[in-house]
């Protein structure tokens, strides 16, 4: 107790000075950050969400109250391919628990239920589970993990292990026991934990999911015991689970804010970046204000949906004049502020040059500097930026509108009112080029991607839909196209660029679209659909309405590239890179793979008059409430 | 597909003999077999890489640049890419036909 006293003074202090910031940052909407106060025992069993659940009852499994603490959690899937060392666990979900709040979502690979919950937090807002074998399956699972630390989403994994050798079975689950199981992984999770005790599970759990949930949100580890799963509730053990009180998002400094406010408000051409910006709907709706406010184009790099396509301030395609001419450049959760400002020529030398002009000034609002760690290069070059703000920036655009308003005197308003209408013209120059690049190759065998995505936006765009899948691959046409203004029309990336993340992801969004009765739909990869096809199976089987068309080019196309550029460098050949990157001899038969697992699928789709009326078939499907496939064989980007 | 395929089996048989005129078909199997659809489609419409057809710039300015560029497109030297098989590949180039007008794509109006 001595100890918590201190630390408890420690971190009060550290509080006191960081609350001058956060009350002057927190004009509207904001959450007061709560009292920072150590329950006493009682007040910690008073504070209990599910004190008649509990089991005083001893004799009950262990595993039981763990599916308490979830519950109390908010947690209502738990993805999870099977596994003996969370049986207990497991048994509990499916007859204490009643599979429901949580229910068990059968995934086929453990990477496969990481991307799950990856996708199903950009659309649901909050974490799902993740039950995980201890070893072979942390090891399977890994990569989801890398993906969902590297773009910021909080996943709850739950790990199973055995740690008393004395009840481990010989053979395999000594094979599958390690001494500090969630090594592997902290490289790149937020925190980990091995409790002790189901009071401590239950507190570890708690205090994980805050953790978790809190900017930088990234996910988490906690070990739930074999012995403790399958052991009983002991006699007289008293046991409660701490109140979950989501922690208020840390926002930037005032003085720094109002720094960043004042070169915005005086600047002649502003120019405003955003990449894993909108956490939520505010989000789009803080940015386009800010945007407005300041009549400053918006370059959305896209990691999350941050700003309406059709908005006279979102400039996305024309960054590079942009950044060109910029005088103050306001990054806003951007992961790679270098590359943001810097030209990098991928050639002999690898040539680098400052897009920016001479004496730009940078501001970056972020949670970059908040957390990181050392192995892994997540973190990108560094750039030197003049306004760092650590902070998050959903959080922190609040107190930057108010202070850029605040610095405006009447003749800057003015000139920044007679910047829209030039920003019209160019926002719409911009989206008639876009349309017309796409009447390129209109006609083209393979289909082309600019085909592909208008005649998908024409089979859509009067549904509830949600795009569930990132467009980098196909040029980005779906943001080149279509109207995207909604939170949930775009759910951004992978992160940490690992394959095998597309699917799984698309039919964890597609869970939590359903809820909202939207379609979801996942133009997918053939590359990074058979790294996990099984995914498609759990689409089935949990009668998700997700709509999937190949963007099948029959190749890791980007390897095809670097082969060609290293064979065509080193001056030898230039006409091998299909060796090792090509998805052809035999072609996959995507349909019949979907057709496989109970999937509705047809094509492959050579000839782009097809495509309409078998989009229309397959929209059909599912809004019937099913999961259904398409291929179309496209060209390459 | 079909159709590259069978393109491509039609430039086998063409082979690589003395170039009298340049030719378009011979020129879409290179344009294939050494990789520029991978960057620019295989119309050259564009992708990883800009447009570069219909309407290619001139050809002694795309020779210079595939010849002896230094950015983003990796160079292509007489070594790996004779002067015939480029004149075939920019052959293919010109014949590919302009699009249809954006009025006429009724998917594409706003
Ligand atoms: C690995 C990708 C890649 C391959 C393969 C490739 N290109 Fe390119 N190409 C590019 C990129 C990227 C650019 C833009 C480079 C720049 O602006 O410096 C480009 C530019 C060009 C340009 C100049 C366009 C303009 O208007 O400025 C031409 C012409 C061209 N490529 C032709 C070809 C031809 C012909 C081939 C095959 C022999 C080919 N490229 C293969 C990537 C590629």
């Amino acid at each position: 107790m001595e100890t918590m006293k201190v630390d408890r003074r420690k971190f009060l202090a550290g509080v006191a000075g960081a609350s001058a910031a956060s009350t002057m940052a927190a004009p509207r909407g904001a959450a007061a950050a709560p009292a920072v106060k150590f329950p006493s025992a009682a007040a910690r069993a008073a504070e209990t969400l599910v004190p008649a659940a509990l089991p005083a009852s001893p004799g009950r499994p262990g595993s039981d109250f763990m599916v308490d603490v979830i519950r109390s959690l908010g947690i209502e899937y738990i993805a999870a391919n099977p596994a003996s060392s969370f049986r207990g666990l497991q048994e509990s979900i499916v007859n204490y628990g009643g599979n429901a709040k949580p229910e068990f979502l059968t995934c086929m690979h453990e990477e496969s239920s990481v991307a799950m919950a990856h996708g199903y937090f950009k659309i649901a807002g909050k974490p799902m589970g993740v039950l995980c074998h201890g070893t072979v399956g942390l090891q399977h699972a890994s990569m989801g993990l890398y993906n969902a630390w590297c773009d910021r989403v909080p996943v709850i994994m739950i790990l199973g292990n055995i740690v008393d050798a004395a009840k481990r079975r010989p053979g395999v689950e000594w094979l599958h026991t390690a001494q500090d199981v969630a090594a592997i992984v902290r490289d790149f999770t937020k925190w980990d934990d091995l409790p002790g005790s189901l009071q401590h599970f239950a507190e570890s759990s708690v205090r994980a999911y805050k953790i978790a949930t809190t900017p930088p949100m990234e996910p988490v580890v906690i070990v739930a015991d074999g012995g403790l799963q399958e052991g009983p509730i002991s006699d007289g053990e008293s046991l409660a689970i701490p109140r979950l009180v989501a922690t208020a998002p840390p926002q930037g400094d005032a003085g720094a804010v109002r720094e960043a406010a004042r070169l915005l408000a005086n600047a002649q051409a502003p120019v405003i970046v955003a990449d894993r910006l909108a956490r939520t709907p505010q989000g789009i709706t803080l940015l386009v204000e800010l945007a407005e406010t300041l009549n400053a184009p918006v370059i959305d790099q896209r990691g999350r949906m941050n700003f309406p396509t059709a908005h006279y301030l979102c400039h996305s395609e024309r960054a590079r004049a942009l950044i060109g001419q910029a005088d103050v450049i306001c990054g806003l959760e951007l992961t790679d502020y270098w590359g943001t400002v810097n030209a990098y020529t991928d050639n002999h030398e690898r040539t680098t040059t400052a897009r920016t002009k001479a004496g730009v000034k940078l501001v970056s609002i972020g949670v970059g500097d908040l957390y990181t760690k050392s192995n892994y290069q997540d973190f990108e070059r560094f750039a030197a930026v003049d306004v760092p703000i650590a902070g998050d920036g959903e959080a922190t655009l609040p107190a930057l509108i108010e202070a850029v308003k605040a610095s405006l005197p009447a003749e800057r308003r003015t000139a920044i009112a007679g910047r829209a209408e030039a920003m019209r013209k160019a926002h719409a120059a911009m989206r008639e080029r876009q349309r017309v690049d796409a009447t390129y190759a209109w006609d083209a065998t393979p289909v082309s991607t600019a085909r592909l995505s208008a005649e998908l936006w024409g089979a859509i765009k009067n549904e509830d839909w949600s795009l569930v899948s990132p467009d980098n691959f196909i040029s980005r046409w779906p943001h080149r196209l279509w109207t995207m203004e909604k939170h949930h029309h775009f759910i951004g990336g992978s992160g940490g660029a690992g394959e095998g993340y597309g699917l799984p992801a698309a039919v964890g969004a597609a869970l939590a679209n359903r809820a909202a009765g939207r379609l979801s739909v996942n133009i997918q990869c053939d590359g990074d659909m058979m790294y996990a096809p099984g995914a498609l199976w759990t689409a089935v089987h949990h009668q998700l309405p997700l709509l999937t068309v190949m963007h099948n080019n029959r190749a890791y196309h980007q390897e095809t590239m670097h082969l060609q550029r290293l064979g065509n460098r080193r001056n030898r050949g230039v006409d091998r890179a299909g060796i090792g990157t090509a998805i052809t001899n035999p072609n996959v038969d995507y349909a019949k793979l979907a057709q496989s697992m109970g999937m509705w699928g047809e094509g492959p789709i050579e000839n782009p008059a097809d495509l309409g009326p078998a989009l229309a078939r397959a929209v059909a499907v599912v809004k019937r409430g099913e999961p259904a496939l398409l291929d179309v064989v496209t060209q390459p980007r | 597909m079909r159709s590259v395929l069978s393109a491509l089996a039609a430039g086998l048989l063409l082979g690589s003999s003395a170039h009298a005129e340049p030719s378009a078909t011979n020129g879409h199997v290179l344009f294939v077999k050494v990789g520029c659809y991978q960057c620019h489609g295989y119309q050259g419409q564009g992708g990883a890489g800009p447009r570069i057809a219909p309407d290619p710039l001139p050809f002694d300015g795309l020779a210079a640049f595939v010849r002896t560029t230094s950015g983003e497109m990796p160079p292509y030297t007489t070594t790996i890419l004779s002067d015939n098989d480029l004149a075939d590949i920019y052959a293919y180039l010109q014949s590919i036909p302009r699009p249809p007008a954006l009025a006429d794509v009724p998917l594409l109006k706003q």
